[in-house]
C-alpha cells in the first residue's frame, strides 16, 4: 500500500522532478531590495504595499497561517498603528471560531487565515522555501554573494508570465520564465494597477511584485532585523574580545619565545 | 594522572587537607589545568576547544528550544514557527542551534585531519582515537535526528531515505528498519524517538568526551614533531611543555573568539546559508522533493553511498560470490560505514614509525590528495546521480578506500622519512630563536 502510495506520488511529481533534475530552473533576476546585506531593513512603506497586494490579490487563493496578524504593528515589520491593524484585521479576514462554532470578523490575536481553496500553498514561509540563486555547478558561490534569493524569486515568478497557455491533463499551464520547468498551474495573478496605493505610487506589475515579495520576506523572517543587529552586535564585541585576548596571549607567550633565543 | 613528570596539588590549609582526604577533586582539577602540554602546538590544536564550545552551546540552547517545543506531526513545524515569532529570542536560540551544528562538523573535520596529519592516532594514543570516532559517530546520528525534528520536507524524506538504508541489510533488514521507525514509515512514533535520542545522545557525548580527554591527559598531548616529551626527569619535562593553564587556555580561547566572530556572522547575517529552503516547507509524505539531499556535513559519505550501484565490477563481483545477498544498496549501505571503519582502524593500517606527517615527503602528497578528495566528495554528494558525477564519486571513493587500505600501509615500507628533531624543545628553538622579532600573531606556531 505505502509503495503504492509512494509510487504514486513519484508519478505525480515526475515531471516537475524531470525539470528540476535537467537542471532547467528558471531565469530569476537579482532585484535590489532594501533588506539585504548586513546591515539592510525593512522598507516599512514597502510592505504595507505588499500587504495590500497581498491583501487585495494573494489572499484570494492563498493563506499565511503561520502569521500572527498583531505582528502587522511590528516596529520592525510593517508598523501599522495598533488601532489600524484591529480595523484591518476585522475588515479584510474572517476565523472560524471554535467557541461559537462560526465565522468572525479576524482580531489581531488571530492568525492571517489559511486558504486551502484552490490547492494553492501557503505563503507564511514561501520567501524562505525557495531559492533564486544556485552554483554554479552546486559550489554555493551564487547564495554567498546574492543571497538565497526566495525574495526575487518570487518577484520574477509574478512578472514572468510569457501570455503563453497550455491544457495538460485537464488543468490549464501558464507559461512562466522563472517557474522551474517553465510551466506553472497559478494563473497570472498581476496585470498592473491591481491595487490602488494609498502613498501614490505607481501600481505597476514590477513594483507590486516587489512589493509583495518584500513583504512576504517579512512574514517568513519577522525578526530579520532583530537577527542581523544581534549578529552585527555579536561581530563587533567578538572581534574585540578577538583583540584583547591577541594582546594577551602575545605578552603572555613573549618570555617563552624569548628564552628559546638564549 | 599524567606520565609526564609534573607538580601536583598538595593541600595547605586545614580546610583543603580535610576536602582532599574525603574527595580530591581540587587535586583533579588542578591536574587537569595545570597539565604539561607541548609547548610548540601548533594552531591546528585549538579546535579541541572550539568542539569543546560547540557540545556547550547545543546543549544549552537545545534545552532552552525543547522548552518550546512540540513533538508532534501535526504540531511540530508549526512549534518551530512559533520559536521564530513568539517566544522572546527564540530565533536568535534556533539559529544558533542550526548553525552551532555546521559549526561543530566545521571544527571535527579540521580535528580529525590534524590527527591524521600529524599522526595523533599512533600508538599510545589509539585509544583517544577510537573514543573520538565514537564521538564522531554520536555526533552524526544526534545531528542526523536533530535535522528531523522541524518536520519539513527534508527532514521527513532524509529520514526517510537514511533509515531505508537500514532495510537494504538482507532478510532482517526490513524488521529493523520497522523497529527504528515505530512502524512501517517515518510518522509520529520515529519524531518521537528521534526527539528522546536527540535529547539523550549530547549526554552520552559530553560522557565520552571525558574519556577522551582523560585518554590523551594520560598519554599526553602529541605534538607536530610527533616527538614525545622527555619524561627522564621534571626538568626535561619541564623544557618541552608549558602548563595548559595559563599558556594553552588563553592561545585557545583567542582561537574561539575568532571563529566565532565568523560563526556570529553566519548566524546573524546568513543563518539558512548552509540549510535548505525544502524545510521550510512542511512536511509532506505524499510529495517528494526533486532533490533530496542532506546537510553539508554529511555529503561525503552520502556520495561513497551512492557512487557503488549496480553496473560498478566490485558490486556485480559481490553480488555473484553472496549468490545476490549483497546488492547494489547493501553494497552502499557497506560503504558507507566501513569508509568510517577503516578510518577508525587508521592505528593499526598505517605503518610507518614515523609520527608526523612533516617528516614524512611521501605521505605529505597523498594526505593532501585526501584531503581535497574530502572536498570532491561533499561537492560531488550534493549533484544528481547522473551524468559524469557517478564516475567521480566512485573515483573519490576509491580513493577513500585506498588511502586508508593501500597507500598507509605500504608508506610505512616504501618511504624514506626526513630526519626528525631530537626533542620539542629543539623545534621550538629553531622556529624561535633565529627569528629577531617577535611576532605574537604566530606564538607557538612552529613553521609548516
Amino acid at each position: 500500500m505505502l509503495k503504492k502510495l509512494a509510487l504514486a506520488a513519484t508519478l505525480a511529481l515526475a515531471p516537475v522532478s524531470g525539470a528540476f533534475a535537467a537542471g532547467a530552473s528558471g531565469h530569476v533576476e537579482n532585484f535590489d531590495f532594501s533588506f539585504e546585506g548586513p546591515f539592510g531593513t525593512f522598507d516599512q512603506a514597502q510592505l504595507q504595499r505588499g500587504l495590500q497586494v497581498y491583501t487585495q490579490v494573494c489572499s484570494a487563493c492563498h493563506g499565511m497561517k503561520y502569521v500572527p496578524l498583531r505582528t502587522l504593528s511590528a516596529d520592525d515589520g510593517p508598523g501599522m498603528p495598533e488601532d489600524q491593524v484591529r480595523a484591518y484585521a476585522s475588515q479584510f479576514f474572517e476565523v472560524y471560531d471554535e467557541e461559537i462554532e462560526d465565522f468572525r470578523p479576524a482580531r489581531p490575536t488571530d492568525h492571517f487565515p489559511e486558504n486551502n481553496a484552490a490547492g494553492a500553498p501557503d505563503l507564511s514561509l514561501m520567501a524562505k522555501a525557495r531559492a533564486g540563486f544556485h552554483g554554479p555547478y552546486g559550489l554555493g558561490i551564487n547564495q554567498f554573494f546574492k543571497g538565497m534569493g526566495g525574495p526575487e524569486y518570487i518577484a520574477s515568478l509574478l512578472h514572468g508570465y510569457t501570455g503563453e497557455e497550455k491544457e495538460e491533463a485537464g488543468a490549464i499551464l501558464y507559461e512562466n520564465t522563472a517557474f522551474p520547468g517553465g510551466w506553472i498551474s497559478m494563473a497570472p495573478p498581476l496585470y498592473g494597477d491591481d491595487v490602488e496605493y494609498s502613498d501614490g505610487t505607481e501600481a505597476s506589475i514590477e513594483q507590486e511584485a516587489q512589493d509583495v515579495a518584500a513583504f512576504l520576506m517579512w512574514a517568513a523572517e519577522p525578526k530579520l532585523m532583530a537577527r542581523k543587529q544581534a549578529g552585527f552586535v555579536g561581530v563587533v564585541f567578538l572581534t574585540v574580545l578577538s583583540v584583547l585576548l591577541y594582546l594577551t596571549n602575545k605578552r603572555l607567550w613573549a618570555p617563552v619565545k624569548a628564552r628559546a633565543k638564549d | 594522572m599524567s606520565g609526564i613528570p609534573h607538580d601536583h596539588y598538595e593541600p595547605s590549609t586545614g580546610g583543603e587537607k580535610w576536602l582532599h582526604s574525603r574527595l580530591p577533586i581540587v587535586g583533579l582539577l588542578y591536574d587537569t589545568l595545570m597539565i604539561p602540554t607541548p609547548k610548540n602546538l601548533n594552531w591546528m590544536w585549538i579546535w579541541g576547544i572550539v568542539l569543546a564550545f560547540c557540545l556547550a552551546l547545543q546543549i544549552i540552547t537545545g534545552i532552552v528550544l525543547v522548552m518550546h517545543y512540540t513533538p508532534h506531526v501535526d504540531l511540530a513545524f508549526g512549534s518551530i514557527e512559533h520559536i521564530m515569532r513568539n517566544v522572546n529570542g527564540g530565533a536568535m536560540l534556533r539559529y544558533l542551534h542550526m548553525n552551532g551544528a555546521s559549526l561543530f562538523f566545521v571544527a571535527v573535520y579540521a580535528h580529525i585531519f590534524r590527527g591524521l596529519y600529524y599522526g595523533s592516532y599512533k600508538a599510545p594514543r589509539e585509544i583517544t582515537w577510537i573514543v573520538g570516532m565514537l564521538i564522531y559517530l554520536l555526533m552524526m546520528g544526534t545531528a542526523f535526528m536533530g535535522y528531523v525534528l522541524p518536520w519539513g520536507q527534508m527532514s521527513f524524506w532524509g529520514a526517510t531515505v537514511i533509515t531505508g538504508l537500514f532495510g537494504a541489510i538482507p532478510f532482517i533488514g526490513e524488521s529493523i528498519q520497522t523497529w527504528l521507525l515505530g512502524g512501517p514509515a517515518v510518522d509520529n512514533a520515529t519524531l518521537n524517538r528521534f526527539f528522546s535520542l536527540h535529547y539523550l545522545l549530547p549526554f552520552v557525548i559530553a560522557g565520552l568526551v571525558i574519556v577522551h580527554i582523560w585518554a590523551f591527559h594520560t598519554t599526553g598531548n602529541n605534538n607536530p614533531t610527533g616527538v614525545e616529551v622527555r619524561r627522564t626527569s621534571k626538568a626535561d619535562a619541564e623544557k618541552d611543555t608549558l602548563p595548559f593553564w595559563p599558556y594553552f587556555v588563553i592561545k585557545d580561547l583567542f582561537a574561539l573568539a575568532v571563529v566565532l566572530v565568523v560563526f556570529f556572522a553566519v548566524v546573524g547575517f546568513m543563518p539558512n546559508y548552509l540549510g535548505h529552503p525544502d524545510n521550510y516547507i512542511e512536511a509532506n509524505p505524499l510529495a517528494t522533493p526533486a532533490h533530496i539531499v542532506p546537510e553539508w556535513y554529511f555529503l561525503p559519505f552520502y556520495a561513497i553511498l551512492r557512487a557503488f550501484d549496480s553496473e560498478v565490477w566490485v558490486v556485480i563481483a559481490a553480488n555473484f560470490v553472496t549468490g545476490g545477498i549483497v546488492d547494489a544498496k547493501f553494497f552502499g549501505v557497506l560503504a558507507m560505514f566501513g569508509a568510517i571503519v577503516v578510518m577508525a582502524l587508521v592505528p593499526w593500517l598505517d605503518t610507518s614509525s614515523v609520527r608526523s606527517g612533516r617528516y614524512r615527503p611521501m605521505f605529505k602528497m597523498w594526505f593532501w590528495l585526501f584531503v581535497v578528495n574530502f572536498f570532491v566528495l561533499m561537492w560531488v554528494g550534493a549533484m544528481p546521480a547522473e551524468g559524469i558525477y557517478p564516475y567521480i564519486a566512485l573515483l573519490g571513493s576509491t580513493y577513500w578506500f585506498a588511502y586508508f587500505l593501500v597507500i598507509l600501509p605500504l608508506l610505512g615500507v616504501l618511504e624514506k622519512p626526513l630526519p626528525q628533531p631530537d626533542t620539542i624543545e629543539d623545534d621550538f628553538k629553531a622556529h624561535y630563536g633565529k627569528s629577531s622579532s617577535n611576532d605574537g600573531a604566530t606564538a607557538a606556531t612552529p613553521a609548516e
